[in-house]
């Protein structure tokens, strides 16, 4: 084990902010990314699956997403 | 088709940014391909005087003196070396004998005034008793030489 | 009789109603090996690693920038090398996949300068400087978010993904002017500590730590990419019989 304690850890010496940040911001970007990906693809197979019972799938226009 | 109108002109809006967001940039990376000068090329005379510009080097060893809230210093690269006043924070990596940038004016009495002070370190990543090791052969290999 | 078949499954599988199942079945694999390979690299980044002699723990931010600057990079680079496919062959898969990866290359960009800024400040002394390496890694970034824009400006399929392609490939030009970018012209940013040129200038267990990370974001590059062109692959084959199959398994299933 390299850190002393828990909080040396946590305290990453004194450049907390700016190594938690980058780690804590890539973590919520990525969780994001897959929230959005999981969304698009519920949202994507409920639209088209209505458009084929409606039996319009053939006329109607192309599905835009993020 | 209302809102597919307002998509569109908010993806062509975005877009529009983009392009000019982009220019700018462009043009940033143009005017800053030089991102500093060395002290020879000033020197030299080939930095613009009468504007800020950066120089960069190393602070010459042995040349940080502090007088007040003023900090004076020099920044060399090897050949020449040109005296620096500077009055603010410093990042904590400014030693003497490693990389830096100014960015400030040139006085006509040949000392530049920075304005702003970087820290440029190397990519050489180890850890601290790698580097003792390192230094301490550096120091036989010089008492050897002597 | 081996690379008539070769041959015949490399075609096969370009056709995206049977990449789809392919996609589906590699899409977890590499998502595991993501979930495992982040892990080791966090352990070593964190726990393995010892303290940097000149920045001190600050360093440790090493470990996410410099594999999502290169992620940022190679997606790039892919996502032209499938639209040059694109444009050549006339291939639809391609396309999507160029458009599969956008997103996330962007997400990688943006951490990249993210994190770039936060290790800047305390070792630099600031957050953002105007030199080579920082503005074409900027201009990266509006690539990335103008090839999504442009993507999802264009309605008529085809005509969308000639203009991705197009946008793609020039905007590659870019990829190595960021990389040689430290040693074309005089930078703030160091240059590079890994190259092939010359030995890593990092200790053994930093630079080990630094590519399992990398190699962590590969597996969840190809996994998410893989993930998200197949919910391209139907909306662009909506019209097709199988989708319609797919679509009402997949209806039940929710």
């Amino acid at each position: 084990m390299i850190w002393e304690s828990w909080n040396a850890f946590l305290e990453m010496g004194g450049a907390a902010q700016f190594v938690w940040g980058s780690y804590g911001v890539t973590v919520l970007l990525i969780v994001a990314e897959l929230v959005l990906l999981r969304s698009r693809r519920v949202h994507s197979t409920r639209r088209l699956s209505r458009l084929i019972r409606a039996g319009q799938g053939r006329k109607l226009p192309e599905v835009q997403g993020s | 088709m209302k809102s597919r109108h307002k998509r569109l002109t908010l993806i062509l809006g975005g877009l529009l940014l983009l392009v000019g967001a982009t220019a700018l940039v462009l043009s940033a990376f143009r005017e800053n391909l030089v991102f500093f000068h060395t002290p020879s090329e000033v020197a030299e005379g080939k930095a613009p005087t009468g504007r800020t510009f950066r120089i960069g080097g190393m602070v010459e060893a042995g040349s940080i003196k502090r007088e007040g809230v003023e900090v004076h210093f020099a920044v060399t690269d090897t050949a020449r070396s040109i005296p620096v006043v500077y009055s603010g924070p410093l990042p904590d990596l400014f030693k003497e004998g490693k990389g830096a940038v100014v960015q400030g004016k040139l006085g006509t009495d040949g000392v530049f005034t920075a304005s702003e002070v970087l820290a440029k370190h190397d990519e050489n990543y180890m850890p601290p008793e790698a580097q003792h090791a390192i230094d301490q052969a550096q120091q036989t290999a010089k008492t050897l030489q002597q | 009789m081996s690379t008539s078949e070769s041959r015949f499954n490399l075609y096969h599988y370009a056709a995206p109603q049977a990449f789809y199942p392919v996609a589906g079945k590699l899409a977890p694999v590499f998502a595991v090996i993501a979930l495992v390979l982040t892990t080791v690299g966090l352990w070593i980044s964190f726990f393995k690693a010892p303290t940097d002699a000149v920045q001190g723990e600050v360093y440790r931010i090493i470990f996410i920038h410099v594999p999502a600057a290169w992620m940022s990079m190679f997606v790039f680079l892919v996502m032209a090398f499938w639209s040059a496919i694109g444009l050549a062959m006339n291939t639809r898969l391609s396309a999507l996949m160029a458009q599969a990866l956008a997103p996330t290359g962007a997400m990688f960009c943006f951490v990249a300068l993210w994190t770039g800024a936060l290790w800047g400040r305390p070792t630099w002394g600031a957050y953002w400087v105007w030199d080579a390496r920082l503005t074409s890694q900027l201009l990266l970034l509006f690539l990335y978010l103008g090839y999504m824009a442009l993507v999802a400006a264009i309605d008529d399929p085809r005509r969308r993904d000639k203009a991705g392609a197009i946008l793609c490939l020039v905007g590659a030009v870019n990829v190595p002017i960021i990389y040689f970018s430290v040693k074309w012209w005089n930078t703030l940013h160091q240059g590079a500590s890994v190259s092939l040129t010359k030995a890593p200038s990092m200790a053994t267990i930093m630079l080990s730590g630094m590519l399992v990370m990398a190699f962590a974001a590969w597996a969840y590059t190809i996994a998410v990419a893989l993930y998200r062109v197949r919910v391209l692959i139907l909306e662009r084959e909506r019209h097709a019989d199988w989708v319609r199959g797919e679509l009402a398994r997949l209806g039940e299933a929710n």
